[in-house]
């Protein structure tokens, strides 16, 4: 086919891959925390600006990078302990759309109180990554992308390490698997949930440094979210690498999507073609790809 | 011992509602001035009706539903394009006519229903969020190519009579409301209204039962969407006066689904003691926050503290009274013990 | 015994208006074997490796009550959800009347004349007892929501039918107290007798109960055993039965079928059943011919 443009192409495809990364990292937040507790945590997202903003702020204030990261970490913790002890520890028994509306109030209160203690201005976050692009072989890649796809790695590695070769990773899988029989055997569900929401925590602060470096730290950082669903409805809501190749393949459907689809509309797909996508695999396999099929028991 | 079935206890029902009627029609019209209709009454009716139409897909039928906005965007630029394009039909048939493509942009999204439930659903909703925003918002034809995509609302002429004032609108906007509650409030009685609960509560045994699952799931989202487009272009002509996207989005949404948690689920009622609670809150807190803090309780903060306080609220509900506000006067009133027969 | 039940006139336990409901014949099926409701034939079903039911063949007369035993997991229930259409066996058909099939229509068993109840209970929670057992006739309603709306005529009549008929069954299994009750707020064995008369009320043929006494009182499971064989008696219904009080099932069934592992390994009256080595076998826990010993 002569005169396609292969170089734009996979440039493209390339940038929309690295993107895509993005979004798994804040999908892998959710995954942590369904996967132990069964609850799709609508608050991810304000986590991350939360996380973002607190940094951001200690910076701005002088803190050494250092320091700043330790604070927004033990701020993170005790963050996570406080969401199982208020919210999740009362509405144990409920129904798990019980659970994700309270996610949904939670994610108000969390967006409210980032925003009324360090202000509502945009803070801009530098991470130190000078984003020349590369070239390689004409292809422009941007630097700062693939050092969040570099990160993005390191964590699933080690979240995959932790949860096959550490013992509080195995009693995550444990209660993921089976509520009731890790309870049996004596393991403490409510530190193993703050555990897992401090887990998120870290993972919403790496997410949310990242994403703050590329947009900017503001308000609307909390809405990453909302490209994190279609990512979790493909890749399942339970599996980590699930969260990744979905991730993926989001990330380039919606930019190939709005680069050669996108001119026959006028542009601006984005704002739904990753959800079209979503519902177009949901319709196929309502499990996801990864996902585990419920076999209910009548 | 034979058991037969009470009429006599729904009648003491109607009275409290036909005493509200009766005032919202006879006195307020009177007594009331141009702010609180505006401001509050307007408003309060027509979110209520939206919450309404929510509380029926999500509180009964138990299907969740993150799109709201979106279809009371399409009843509000429906109602505007066929006031506007067909010839001589009166306004208040253009408003009630909107509801039908958004019943009809309902039935598609939630079609998906067939397959999918709770989370997965929510997507499905959330993608016609998205996509009706965007689509709304691109083809200049919906908006009749006004090139700020904000339509002004023409002026609210019914039969010959002028209702463009406060208080025309807000007859008009009682007047459908009472009527569309009305048909609500006989719906949930009825055989498909228990069929959206017996789908709810337990979707296989209703289908070992025998009622029609999918056809159940695409009428709630059908009325469902009717009722809300109807609230979407009465929030357009009689309440914003102008016919923009920007207040049909996420927040919006949301918003409607905080009415039917904070106001009960599965309560007709509880869709206006939601509204009236998310009305007339932030207007408390601002009143509040400046007595208390003076200065510092500018505009960003007054939105910060109700979000925080908005969701602590659904938190709250969820934990202690998951019912609602409806649910809660109702014990108040009976003196705290828990429901025994069901409630409207 | 089980074929005069149909020439039998229906008479009503109660006198009053509700005579009228009740002497209603119930359908009949003309069966491929002569007076079978509901036969199985070679069902087998397997879960992902496991073997939940194979090779069972098991014939139910019109009118009878048969019950079906045997030990925990020994695939009772599977075969109950076969029946009612919620599992497609891997091999086998189901016969319902004259119609076979590989997977029962769930959507359209009211109007084959199948009812049944759950092993943990299914009743709607947001609807009163009255509700619960009315919204059961819902197969047999034509209108369309508008003319529900509107209440006139035909959705009218068919209204007032329902509830009628669900006020007949109320007093029939002795809840007229809690008729308006919301059944979540029921004691647990009355509830189970809520979910028995959802399914009565459609005036099923074959009537599938999944342990209907299970975590009841010996008072309790007197009293639904007596409703079970008065619903029999009464209108006619063919009982499949799962239970596991022994006493209960030899007391209650005209048949019993007694599986183990997924197989069949007796059928007969309850005498037959009762001194039949193998069903010794399987409740003492001995191990089969040819079968692994851990579990």
């Amino acid at each position: 086919m002569s005169g396609f443009d292969w170089q734009f192409f996979l440039e493209v495809l390339v940038g929309g891959l690295l993107s895509g990364v993005m979004y798994s990292l804040v999908a892998i937040g959710f995954v942590l925390i369904y996967k132990t507790s069964g609850v799709l945590n609508f608050a991810q997202g304000s986590m991350l600006l939360f996380a973002a903003l607190t940094f951001v702020s200690l910076v701005e204030r002088h803190l050494p990078f250092a320091l700043a990261l330790g604070i927004t970490f033990a701020v993170m913790v005790l963050l996570g302990i406080g969401i199982e002890r208020t919210v999740l520890r009362p509405l144990v028994n409920k129904p798990p759309i019980t659970l994700f509306m309270a996610t949904l109030g939670l994610s108000y209160i969390i967006e409210g109180a980032a925003q009324l203690i360090w202000g509502t201005q945009v803070h801009a976050l530098d991470l130190g990554i000078d984003d020349t692009p590369f070239v390689v072989g004409g292809v422009f890649i941007s630097k700062f992308d693939l050092f969040a796809a570099g990160v993005a790695a390191v964590m699933v590695a080690g979240l995959t390490a932790f949860f096959r070769y550490t013992r509080t990773g195995l009693a995550f899988r444990a209660v993921a698997d089976d509520q009731f029989a890790a309870y049996a055997i004596g393991l403490q569900l409510p530190k193993i949930w703050a555990a897992v929401w401090t887990a998120a925590g870290v993972v919403a602060i790496v997410a949310g440094l990242l994403w703050g470096a590329r947009l900017g730290v503001q308000f609307s950082l909390s809405l990453v979210v909302l490209k994190a669903l279609p990512v979790l409805v493909l890749g399942g809501f339970d599996s980590i690498p699930g969260a990744i190749v979905g991730g993926l393949i989001i990330g380039a459907s919606e930019k190939l999507a709005e680069v050669y689809l996108g001119p026959y509309f006028n542009g601006g797909i984005e704002s739904w073609f990753a959800y079209v996508v979503a519902l177009g695999f949901l319709l196929i396999r309502p499990s996801g790809l990864f996902g585990q099929k419920l076999v209910e028991r009548v | 011992m034979s058991f037969s079935i009470s009429s006599c206890v729904r009648n003491r029902a109607w009275l409290v509602p036909l005493v509200v009627l009766l005032i919202a029609f006879g006195v307020v019209p009177l007594v009331g001035g141009t702010y609180l209709f505006d401001a509050i009454l307007t408003p309060f009716l027509v979110l209520s009706l939206a919450a309404l139409g929510l509380n029926l897909l999500t509180g009964y039928a138990g299907q969740l539903s993150l799109g709201t906005a979106a279809f009371m965007a399409v009843g509000a630029y429906a109602a505007y394009n066929f006031n506007l394009r067909v010839p001589h039909l009166p306004l208040a048939v253009s408003i009630i006519l909107a509801g039908v493509p958004a019943a009809v942009i309902g039935i598609f999204f939630g079609l998906p229903s067939l397959r999918l439930r709770g989370f997965y659903l929510a997507v499905s909703t959330l993608a016609a969020q998205f996509f009706v925003q965007w689509a709304l918002n691109k083809f200049n034809w919906f908006s009749n190519d006004n090139p700020s995509g904000v339509i002004d609302a023409p002026a609210l002429v019914l039969f010959g009579i002028n209702f463009d004032s406060s208080v025309g609108r807000y007859l008009l906007t009682l007047t459908m409301v009472t009527l569309l509650t009305a048909l609500a409030a006989r719906l949930v009685k009825t055989q498909t209204g228990h069929n959206f609960i017996a789908v709810r509560d337990n979707e296989l045994a209703a289908r070992v039962v025998g009622v029609p699952v999918l056809k159940t799931k695409l009428l709630a989202f059908g009325i469902s969407s009717f009722y809300i487009g109807i609230a979407g272009a009465l929030w357009a002509f009689a309440y914003l006066r102008t016919v923009e996207p920007a207040g049909f989005d996420l927040d919006r949404s949301f918003q409607i689904l905080f009415i039917i948690i904070i106001g009960g689920l599965a309560s007709i009622r509880g869709a206006f003691l939601g509204a009236a609670f998310i009305v007339v809150f932030p207007l408390i807190l601002s009143r509040l926050g400046s007595f208390l803090l003076g200065s510092i309780f500018d505009s960003g903060v007054l939105d910060m503290s109700q979000r925080i306080v908005v969701g602590a609220l659904i938190i709250l509900f969820l934990i202690a009274e998951p019912n609602g506000l409806s649910s809660l006067f109702a014990r108040i009133s009976r003196g705290f013990p828990k429901p025994l027969t069901p409630e409207t | 015994m089980s074929s005069s039940a149909f020439t039998e006139p229906l008479t009503s336990l109660h006198a009053g208006p509700q005579r009228t409901l009740l002497s209603e014949p119930t359908r009949k099926y003309a069966a491929a074997t002569p007076d079978a409701a509901l036969r199985l034939e070679a069902i087998t079903l397997s879960f992902g490796g496991v073997k939940a039911v194979s090779e069972i063949d098991l014939t139910v007369q019109s009118g009878e009550i048969r019950a079906i035993i045997g030990p925990n997991g020994a695939g009772k229930s599977s075969l109950i959800n076969i029946v009612s259409g919620i599992y497609q066996p891997d091999e086998g058909r189901v016969w319902i009347g004259e119609r076979q099939y590989r997977r029962v229509p769930t959507q359209r068993l009211a109007s084959l004349g199948v009812a049944r109840t759950f092993q943990n209970l299914a009743l709607f929670k947001g609807l009163s007892v009255l509700d619960n057992i009315a919204t059961a006739r819902v197969a047999f309603r034509r209108a369309g929501f508008l003319g529900q709306l509107i209440g006139v005529g035909r959705a009218r009549r068919e209204h007032e039918d329902a509830f009628q008929r669900a006020a007949a069954i109320i007093d029939f299994l002795d809840l007229a107290a809690v008729g308006d009750r919301l059944v979540g707020t029921l004691p647990y064995g009355l509830q189970k007798r809520v979910e028995l008369g959802r399914a009565l009320v459609a005036r099923p043929s074959i009537l599938l109960l999944d342990e209907p006494m299970a975590g009841m009182t010996a008072t309790e499971k007197q009293e639904m055993a007596r409703f079970v064989r008065a619903a029999r008696d009464e209108f006619g219904t063919t009982v499949i039965l799962i239970e596991h009080d022994i006493a209960v099932v030899m007391g209650l069934s005209d048949r019993i079928a007694v599986l183990d592992y997924g197989r069949k390994i007796a059928d007969g009256t309850p005498v037959e059943v009762r001194t039949n080595p193998a069903v010794i076998d399987a409740y003492m826990g001995v191990a089969h011919e040819g079968e692994e010993e851990s579990r």
